[in-house]
């Protein structure tokens, strides 16, 4: 239920928010997004491939294993979004009117 | 020229001021307070001053040291920030609340005991819930009546603890306090509220979402960070803060994957970010200390832009919520350009200003080699990228195409996103100004080659992830939905517990309405209407038959008598009569029963 003062704060004009034109943009042209994932897997094998040359000084022993924190990182967000998703999302998804 | 003031008079001066000017002027009023604050800020000197007698204790209103003086500087910068954000609000009310609010945070850390920081603790929560109920929607009433009654529990609860601390120690100084006798834990709870600790959380997540567009930008800034400045000054080294911290990193990352209002999402996100600042402090190393505090900075900074570039994008559609957005990359390019500046370094991106300060906690933690802090940290660390570094950015402005084509934000806006984008990155290109004015020598070195690596590894990877969930239609859709959190138990509770009231006390309210109001009552009017009369005739009618009145005329006799009575006509012999032989009966009565 908004009332007046809700709507002035938001500029909501209508009759410019829909109006699709015939403009592409840049990631319209799916060359283009395509080109962005391609550089994205080059850029990281190149991560992927620096760390065998670099000399590490690790706090813990797991840190000098190679490509800890890569695989890490991937894991790591694997298992976020499945939790979340598989667990967490049936455990607390309610309706929007739940409290009303 | 003269001396300093204290940063809050000239806020809250500045805030009366405002309802007298109109137009440009008020604009330039509005911007001139945080600038000349500033001004006053770098003219003080470190030390004690504006010390006030107050009954047997000193007030001080000006304990400045390196650490209130940082959050001096940061609170002044995201004042300005934010006024500029909010220059189109035509509400004087929201203008008013935020410089009331921001001055109460700049009086909360320049206040050198508990009485005048307690005042300035709850003046934050007062002035705050104005930018909530300034909303103006049924939603935005209720969760600022939900925020207002947690932080008056939250606010009641310190109060406690300091008269406790007070009564103990003797002494209203807020300094170093630890955790000794129940006092100190009341404070320590009442702080946490206000931090957002788990469990204690929802107020936030439930809160700042509904607030106006301008006013969560204010939210952002201040409750939370006065609260980790509270924390640094009074319970460094606490362990149980470090728990407290990594739990709070770790669990609203969860929420915010499926969160479906992006507001919401960066509200989880706060916290998260909060987490790892009380974790700093939980390990109490001055690595660690600067690290929180160098963190908070930074995160004032970034999460300011974030909430900033989604509360233009409300502005401009009037939506939120992430299956009502997509794709306004293609009108909205600085925005959109600005929001990634803000991902980037809220997920601690080299370059930007994340990376030069969360690093500092992460390193504390293995330097005290905490191995599982270090791996939720370091999980909280990707995830944080997941959720607010690509899902913001991604579901508002690329995500598949809404079809809405708004305008760009206005310039006030833009401006106010770039001042925060530029100090992003200046912080994390070049963090030795920041540094120096850390409250510890900071020997600390961000860009080491291999931390650079670790750091890209750890994020390229982990949007990886999201690149193949995503692409694989594993990741979760949004939804429109809410997500049950800790608020369930009080507004579902406090539900409960009006309904359980109505059962029981207002059927015992009925009761005593019908066995004291209508029934007792009515009796005690019924029989008082002509006791005396009665009694009268009782004591008549026994003498009359004594002395052989019988029939018709002993009936003339009561019923004249009784007539005579009601109508207070009787002879005064009569009435006299009565009176004896009513006080006989009392004396008879009281004697023998």
């Amino acid at each position: 239920m908004k009332n007046q003062n809700e709507i002035s704060d938001i500029q909501n004009s209508n009759s410019t928010l829909h109006t699709p034109n015939s403009k592409r943009y840049l990631f319209d042209t799916p060359r283009n997004v395509k080109a962005l994932l391609g550089c994205f897997y080059a850029s990281l094998l190149i991560l992927l491939i620096i760390e065998l040359f670099l000399h590490k000084h690790p706090h813990f022993a797991w840190e000098a294993w190679p490509e800890f924190y890569a695989v890490y990182g991937f894991v790591a967000c694997v298992v976020l979004v499945v939790a979340a998703k598989y667990i967490l999302r049936p455990l607390v998804k309610r309706r929007e009117d739940y409290y009303d | 020229m003269t001396d300093p003031l204290p940063p809050v008079i000239l806020f809250i001066a500045g805030a009366l001021l405002v309802p007298f000017f109109k137009g440009k002027w008020k604009a330039g009023l509005l911007l001139l307070i945080p600038v000349l604050g500033f001004i006053n800020l770098i003219r003080m000197q470190e030390g004690t001053c504006w010390v006030v007698p107050f009954l047997d204790y000193r007030l001080i209103f000006g304990r400045v040291d390196r650490l209130s003086l940082l959050f001096g500087y940061i609170f002044h910068i995201i004042s300005f920030i934010a006024i500029l954000y909010a220059l189109h609000v035509k509400d004087d009310i929201q203008h008013m609340a935020g410089l009331v609010y921001a001055g109460s945070a700049l009086g909360a850390v320049f206040s050198g005991d508990l009485f005048s920081f307690f005042v300035f603790w709850e003046m934050l929560t007062v002035s705050s819930i104005f930018l909530i109920w300034a909303r103006r929607t049924e939603a935005s009433l209720a969760a600022g009546f939900r925020y207002l009654l947690v932080h008056a529990a939250g606010g009641l609860c310190l109060l406690a603890g300091i008269v406790l601390h007070v009564n103990q120690t003797g002494s209203i100084e807020l300094g170093y306090l630890g955790l000794n006798g129940p006092g100190s834990y009341l404070i320590f709870f009442g702080f946490g509220l206000n931090c957002a600790w788990p469990i204690l959380h929802p107020w936030l997540t439930d809160a700042y979402p509904e607030a106006t567009i301008t006013g969560t930008i204010f939210l952002s800034a201040f409750t939370t960070k006065v609260a980790v400045y509270a924390l640094a000054r009074a319970f460094p080294g606490t362990e149980a803060l470090i728990w407290i911290g990594a739990v709070m990193t770790a669990f609203p990352i969860f929420y915010a994957v499926i969160e479906n209002d992006l507001r919401r999402v960066l509200a989880y996100s706060l916290i998260n970010q909060v987490g790892f600042m009380v974790c700093g402090i939980g390990i109490g190393t001055a690595l660690a200390i600067n690290g929180a505090i160098c963190h908070a900075f930074n995160d004032i900074l970034f999460k300011a832009l974030l909430f900033m570039s989604m509360g233009a994008v409300m502005y401009r559609t009037g939506k939120i919520n992430g299956t009502d957005l997509g794709g306004l990359y293609r009108t909205m390019p600085f925005t959109c350009i600005f929001c990634m500046v803000g991902a980037a370094s809220i997920s601690a991106f080299p370059l930007f200003s994340g990376f030069v300060s969360k690093s500092m906690v992460m390193d504390a933690a293995a330097a005290g080699h905490m191995r599982i802090i270090w791996f939720m940290l370091l999980f909280a660390s990707a995830g944080v990228f997941h959720h607010a570094g690509i899902k913001i950015p991604y579901f508002a402005f690329f995500s598949h195409d809404a079809g809405l084509r708004p305008k760009e934000a206005p310039v006030h806006m833009l401006l106010a996103m770039g001042i925060a984008a530029f100090l992003s990155v200046f912080i994390g290109v070049y963090p030795a100004p920041l540094y120096s004015l850390l409250p510890y020598p900071v020997e600390y070195v961000p860009y080491t080659a291999p931390h650079v690596l670790g750091q890209t590894q750890l994020l390229f990877f982990s949007a990886l992830a999201f690149t193949l969930l995503l692409l694989s239609g594993i990741y979760p859709a949004e939804m429109r939905a809410i997500n049950l959190d800790a608020d369930w138990f009080y507004r579902k509770g406090g539900r409960l517990f009006y309904r359980a009231m109505a059962r029981t006390l207002n059927p015992l309210n009925e009761a005593c309405e019908r066995l004291f109001v209508t029934g007792f009552i009515k009796d005690i009017a019924h029989l008082s209407k002509d006791l005396i009369a009665r009694l009268s005739l009782f004591v008549m009618v026994s003498l009359w038959i004594l002395t052989g009145w019988r029939g018709e005329r002993l009936r003339m006799k009561k019923t004249n008598l009784y007539e005579d009575i009601m109508g207070g006509i009787c002879p005064v012999g009569l009435g006299a009569a009565a009176g004896t032989g009513f006080l006989v009966l009392v004396f008879v009565l009281m004697k023998y029963f």
